[in-house]
């Protein structure tokens, strides 16, 4: 039977070839539209590093006052960074948790090898725990120790690209790297590390940027003077000239990220941050009260706008648009199915239920669906094709079609193509037989 | 023509007459909005930066482990810039250079303020521009009142670190915010930061927009400062204007000479934004990219909506034309000309897209306000809601044409059919 009905659907969508067409290429530009979007959407918003996102921690402190924040700053949220003496004093106030200060710097690698050009890098001044909390992946060696922290010891951790181009992909541990006028040793080697978005510094990175090709001793890179690479802001105040004054200004540069395991781990964490900001008060840095947030990765990655603006609207503008699309398909079917009428009629009256009649429209629904479906991934396809010349490089590469997409842009098409089938075949299934007969 | 019969028989056809109004108020709806976001972009897009942008080039260089902080290390980056520059503007394909830390839609913005006395509480904010005597030739800027540095006011300074410049060139936007009577010339102003010396107001130059190509903050695009200071960083930028024409030659030059000079430098090579060699068309393309992408995409959806209301309104009106053949062909028998016909079914549409349209400014107001929470948007103008409901009705009843005039041409004989 559902062969026989098969075959009366198609019978029936090349009779009316337009209205057809009409209703295939709704449901295929809703689809294709949506999901184009979506595709973007999904490739900025993914989590970068699922199994532990809820258990990373960015402190922000309020070490300008409610001053700074009257009119000009945007929706009166705190520095995203702190000042390099509050993430030095939050350093030494704990040793129990994984954390770290951290900010990016691009020194230059120069090669021994005298033939080859130095090139600049990029990479993040981080203390040891750093790579415990990102899991990053060893390839050879592994992270320095918290007393290297301690000792301003000149160690490396390189990326893998990094590694290639200078060693050729082999076992580095333990050669030299010479950054900028130092040399520091390398203790380990990253196997192709590169979150997207960049989750542990969004606030000095770009989210969808390069993959850091180095990591150095926060400690070490203070001692050589590297300057920060991200964003620098001030209060009131800029700093005083050189090196030192930037460290002892009440300017925000330096990131911070804890890893906080539970619920008593978070409240004591909180504790400590607003016992370090009382204590600040009472020495006469702040006439204001404590105020600070804590906030996780997912929260963070919001207020960072790892997903901008312009990708959401997308979303809703395309979503809406499907909307549209499928009450037009409504339409059409509705118009479809009716002209019928007499069709239903006879097959009611020949004893046909109501839920064959349902079955057979249902089918014909269906197929409009599978054949919108089809083309709305045809131009899925076209749009991401399009969409990576609009979007940046990193973004672009990250928006591509697999079989999740493949799967969620068809069952899209399905099921938008019985939603909007539901109520017209509501309709014919409920024609009744004698109406249609005393008419015709 | 009385408009009582038509809204009897749309009793009748309930569900589509809903369907349809539904669309065009969604319609109306999204496609507002759409191009209200689409004329915003391009009006961004089109500023006016006030440079002359041909012809020229963005280059980024560094040499590391030059130390600012000690005097032999700023003496020896001053003297490497210093040298720098002068073999810029001897090579042939170079007409001017000088070096800085921004230029407009890099992006890479630093922004600072002026205040009228030190105790100003508000000041304007200002975009920071390192700049010699050499960046108004440079950039093809204009300068409207006072003049420009003179060679022995340019003095070394580090990116970050108090400033007080003794003197200072402004946008003109910006010298209308401090002083709206129009006298910021020669008036003394105070650096945002903690400055203690005053600076005059030298020069005021007609138009200079801010490297934040995102912003849509009057000030923050068009409140620019330009500072009397050569960059004393390891790492730095020239900004250099090939001689017309010849932009593609420097391209090539600029670099070599710079390596000529230093071959410890380093000039980036890298794709894109990365590219330590940029010329200004570059910055200004990956500066719009994403707002030329929405616009499209707002655009192609906008066209692509129009168009399959238009096709949902033609189907569902061939629909009901095919339905009522008979009881036209009773109302023509009856003595109805084709002219009353067709406009029945034209009233009929207006009657429909009119609904569709009330609903659908409502639909794009609600939708706009929303958006307005969520995104940052602008309240959507009138002017829009109002031609959009133009445009819709126009559609509505350029796409009932075709079955309205199938309708008219229906014979009268047709009532005497099928009974």
């Amino acid at each position: 039977m559902f062969a026989y009905y098969l075959s009366l659907g198609f019978r029936s969508l090349r009779k009316a070839p337009i209205l057809t067409a009409l209703m295939v290429m709704s449901v295929a530009f809703g689809v294709g539209a949506s999901m184009t979007t979506y595709a973007v959407f999904r490739a900025m918003s993914g989590d970068p590093i699922p199994w532990k996102s809820s258990k990373l921690y960015f402190p922000q402190l309020d070490v300008w006052g409610p001053k700074s924040r009257a009119g000009n700053q945007a929706n009166g949220e705190l520095p995203d960074t702190l000042t390099y003496t509050d993430a030095m004093a939050l350093m030494r106030h704990r040793t129990d948790v994984p954390q770290t200060a951290l900010y990016p710097i691009a020194p230059t690698v120069y090669p021994d090898d005298p033939t080859k050009k130095s090139v600049a890098v990029g990479g993040h001044a981080v203390y040891g725990d750093f790579f415990k909390i990102a899991d990053t992946p060893f390839r050879y060696g592994s992270a320095w120790s918290a007393q290297d922290d301690q000792n301003h010891a000149l160690l490396a951790v390189i990326n893998s690209d990094l590694n290639e181009r200078l060693f050729g992909g082999g076992n580095s541990v333990g050669k030299d790297l010479r950054l900028n006028d130092r040399t520091y040793r390398i203790v380990g080697v990253l196997d192709h590390w590169h979150p997207q978005p960049k989750f542990y510094d969004l606030a000095n990175s770009i989210a969808f940027g390069p993959a850091d090709d180095v990591f150095i001793p926060f400690t070490a890179a203070v001692d050589q003077q590297m300057p920060t690479n991200g964003g620098f802001g001030c209060g009131a105040a800029l700093p005083a000239s050189g090196f030192a004054g930037i460290l002892n200004s009440n300017c925000v540069w330096v990131a911070y990220l804890v890893e906080l395991d539970d619920a008593s781990q978070v409240a004591s964490f909180r504790t400590l941050l607003q016992g370090y900001l009382s204590d600040q008060q009472k020495a006469g840095r702040f006439d204001w009260p404590p105020n600070y947030k804590l906030r996780n990765l997912p929260a963070w990655m919001d207020l960072e706008q790892v997903v901008p603006p312009e990708t959401k609207m997308s979303v809703v503008v395309a979503s809406c648009f499907l909307l549209v699309c499928m009450v037009n398909a409504i339409g059409l079917l509705l118009a479809k199915f009716m002209r019928r009428s007499g069709e239903i009629g006879v097959r009611r009256a020949m004893g046909a239920t109501r839920g064959a009649i349902a079955l057979q429209f249902g089918v014909e629904a269906a197929t409009i669906g599978i054949t919108g479906g089809i083309i709305g991934l045809l131009l899925t396809w076209g749009g991401i094709a399009w969409m990576h010349h609009a979007l940046p490089e990193d973004v672009a590469a990250l928006t591509r079609i697999d079989v999740t997409l493949l799967a969620e842009t068809l069952l899209l098409a399905i099921v938008s193509a019985i939603l909007a089938g539901l109520y017209p075949i509501l309709r014919a299934s409920g024609v009744r037989p004698a109406m249609q007969l005393k008419i015709d | 023509m009385a408009i009582h019969p038509i809204i009897a028989a749309l009793r009748k056809h309930k569900t589509g007459t809903v369907l349809i109004v539904l669309q065009i108020a969604l319609t109306l709806a999204i496609v507002c909005n759409a191009l209200f976001v689409v004329t915003q972009r391009l009006e961004r897009i089109h500023r006016v930066t006030g440079i002359d942008e041909a012809d020229i080039l963005f280059v980024s260089t560094s040499h590391a482990g030059l130390s600012a902080d000690t005097d032999s290390g700023k003496a020896r980056i001053d003297a490497d810039i210093q040298g720098d520059l002068q073999t810029l503007r001897k090579l042939p394909d170079v007409a001017d250079a000088y070096e800085s830390e921004m230029l407009p839609l890099s992006n890479d913005n630093w922004t600072l303020g002026l205040k009228r006395s030190r105790d100003d509480r508000r000041g304007a904010p200002g975009a920071m521009v390192y700049a010699d005597d050499h960046a108004i030739s440079t950039l093809g800027i204009k300068l409207i009142a006072g003049r420009n540095f003179q060679p022995d006011e340019i003095a070394q300074h580090t990116l970050l670190g108090m400033l007080e410049p003794s003197v200072v060139i402004i946008t003109k936007h910006m010298a209308d915010e401090l002083f709206p009577n129009g006298d910021a010339l020669g008036k003394q102003v105070y650096m945002v930061g903690g400055a203690t010396k005053p600076s005059t107001i030298i020069g005021i130059v007609d138009r200079l927009e801010s490297a934040a190509s995102q912003t849509d903050s009057d000030n923050l695009s068009w409140n620019s400062m330009l500072l009397p200071y050569r960059m004393t960083e390891s790492q730095r930028y020239y900004v250099v204007r090939a001689k017309p024409g010849r932009l593609e030659a420097a391209m090539k030059s600029v670099p070599a000479a710079l390596y000529a000079q230093d071959p410890q430098r380093v000039i980036p090579d890298g794709q894109g934004d990365k590219a330590g060699v940029r010329t200004f068309a570059q910055i200004r393309e990956e500066a719009y990219k994403s707002d030329v992408g929405l616009a499209q995409l707002m655009v192609a959806i906008s066209i692509t909506l129009l168009a399959v209301t238009a096709a949902g309104i033609v189907g569902l009106s061939s629909f009901w034309v095919g339905q009522r053949r008979k009881q036209i062909g009773v109302r023509r028998a009856l003595g109805a000309t084709r002219h009353s016909i067709l406009y029945y079914f034209l009233t009929e549409n207006a009657l429909i897209s009119t609904c569709g349209v009330v609903l659908g400014a409502a639909l794009a107001i609600g939708f706009n306000l929303w958006m307005v929470t969520q995104f940052e948007m602008h309240r959507l103008p009138m002017p829009y809601v109002v031609s959009g409901v133009v445009l819709l009705l126009i559609l509505g009843q350029a796409a009932v044409l075709g079955p309205a005039l199938s309708a008219s041409s229906v014979p009268p004989i047709e009532a005497t059919r099928s009974v």
